[in-house]
């Protein structure tokens, strides 16, 4: 049994069809890297998977519990959705780190709060975790800054970080390196490149072709809101069988 | 004459300050409920509350001020307010803690947003709530934003209580002006410039500091 089962899911803005159709899965400890144009829909994959947006239909499954069923019209609570979204992390093109926190407290603030909802003080564990974390990242001499005395490669470490402290069972990135100046993209896939040693179940929408190869076991294709082609990563990157592929794959001197 | 001047304009100076104090602890609060209903998704709120900013922002303080102290008297033939100096005071709070918090609501939705929409993206992938998001998140982020907008509007805020004096609150201005009548001389009027240059110069002091301890930020 997959850890996570997507199911034709589809999603349209007004007319336009983003996704259509949409099924793959994931074992876990696995990474799959999603690779395709502007537009393709990866992005809105997944902030599916996020439920930042809800899609018109289709079912999402992890470890066997449906977490979207789009034939079921009961709408979800706030609560509900707050509570089937941590089976996800996700971590963004722009980081989104909240500038009034250091690195730390950007880390710390979530599993806070969920600690304090629970009723337990559990303040000293939560912050020995997020000092190793940030300690994976090489970011031990930084805990203390705030996101605006960092580099951007630093600020994405510290994303990745905030995510991880809540566990998730899917860590997805969103184009990690996308707003990074050329030379510190490399310090951001080394850190993804570690994670998927570790085997974490990760889901890595990138524009970096090698990257997307190297790091992941299996890549998905997509085009204009369809796969158009999924399967082992050396084979889809190096290998493509389908036209759609071979064209998008040869504008990339790999 | 300048002590005897000087001391009596303290006392008028002092109502002034009354009612700038008033209005900011009605109008801060009272201007964020309003920016929510003129950000409010639900028709029937946003569109009535719109209509009233528009209405309090685009007619002079001074007429609200008139319209205020004298429409019930005029339109219900009740005076509401009473003629002594408490109820006209009374009416003026309440005109310019309408006014201003107008005011406050638009510069408190200018800061809202501002805010990226991936600041609350973040924080509900991260699974905080709404509320959570908004205090412990977006809060601080508009507060520094509107800091200089809100100052502006802060003192003009002190100048603009001298409109209150259109309907007899003994305001420095109007507590100045009583030495026209009995003394004969003008200088009065003019040295009430020197309150108010010092209340705005403390004040500026104040926002300065706060923009400055805001500034560890972003």
């Amino acid at each position: 049994m997959a850890l996570l089962e997507v199911n034709n899911i589809r999603k349209s803005f007004g007319k336009t069809e983003v996704l259509s159709d949409i099924s793959f899965s994931l074992e876990e400890g696995e990474a799959i890297s999603i690779i395709g144009s502007s537009g393709s829909g990866k992005t809105t994959l997944l902030r599916c998977l996020n439920f930042l947006e809800r899609p018109d239909g289709g079912t999402i499954r992890v470890r066997d519990e449906v977490l979207f069923d789009g034939s079921d019209p009961k709408r979800l609570s706030e609560e509900e959705i707050r509570r089937r979204r941590l089976h996800f992390g996700l971590v963004f093109q722009n980081f989104n780190l909240f500038p009034q926190y250091t690195a730390i407290d950007n880390v710390m603030l979530a599993p806070k709060l969920a600690a304090r909802e629970a009723g337990k003080n559990r303040d000293d564990e939560i912050r020995k975790q997020a000092e190793e974390l940030l300690d994976t990242m090489g970011l031990s001499n930084r805990m203390n800054n705030y996101p605006g005395q960092l580099s951007g490669g630093q600020q994405q470490r510290v994303a990745i970080a905030r995510a991880l402290a809540l566990h998730p069972d899917i860590l997805c990135f969103d184009e990690p390196t996308s707003a990074l100046d050329p030379e510190l993209t490399g310090e951001v896939l080394r850190v993804i490149r570690e994670l998927a040693e570790n085997r974490t179940t990760m889901i890595i929408v990138t524009h970096e072709m090698s990257f997307a190869r190297d790091v992941a076991e299996r890549a998905i294709f997509m085009d204009g809101g369809v796969i158009v082609e999924q399967g082992d990563a050396k084979q889809v990157i190096d290998h493509p069988r389908e036209e759609r592929t071979k064209q998008f794959l040869a504008s990339y001197q790999k | 004459m300048f002590r005897e001047v000087t001391i009596s304009l303290l006392g008028g100076f002092l109502i002034t300050l009354k009612l700038f104090v008033l209005t900011l602890v009605i109008a801060l609060p009272l201007g964020l409920v309003i920016s929510f209903g003129s950000m409010s998704r639900i028709p029937v709120i946003r569109y009535p509350v719109k209509f009233i900013i528009w209405v309090v922002r685009g007619t002079p303080l001074m007429l609200q001020l008139i319209l205020i102290f004298f429409g019930p008297g005029i339109i219900l033939g009740n005076q509401l307010w009473g003629g002594d100096a408490d109820g006209r005071f009374l009416a003026a709070l309440i005109a310019f803690a309408i006014n201003y918090a107008c005011y406050f609501s638009e510069i408190y939705r200018g800061g809202i947003q501002s805010i990226p929409v991936g600041q609350y993206e973040a924080g509900k992938v991260l699974g905080m709530k709404n509320g959570e998001i908004f205090r412990k998140v977006v809060l601080l982020q508009v507060i520094k934003r509107i800091v200089p907008p809100m100052s502006n509007e802060i003192i003009t805020l002190v100048k603009d209580t001298s409109l209150a004096r259109v309907i007899a609150v003994y305001e420095i201005i109007w507590d100045s002006q009583k030495f026209i009548k009995t003394d004969g001389i003008i200088w009065p009027l003019l040295y009430t410039g020197v309150y108010y240059l010092v209340f705005n110069g403390i004040l500026t002091l104040l926002f300065n500091f706060i923009e400055k301890k805001l500034s560890y930020f972003e």
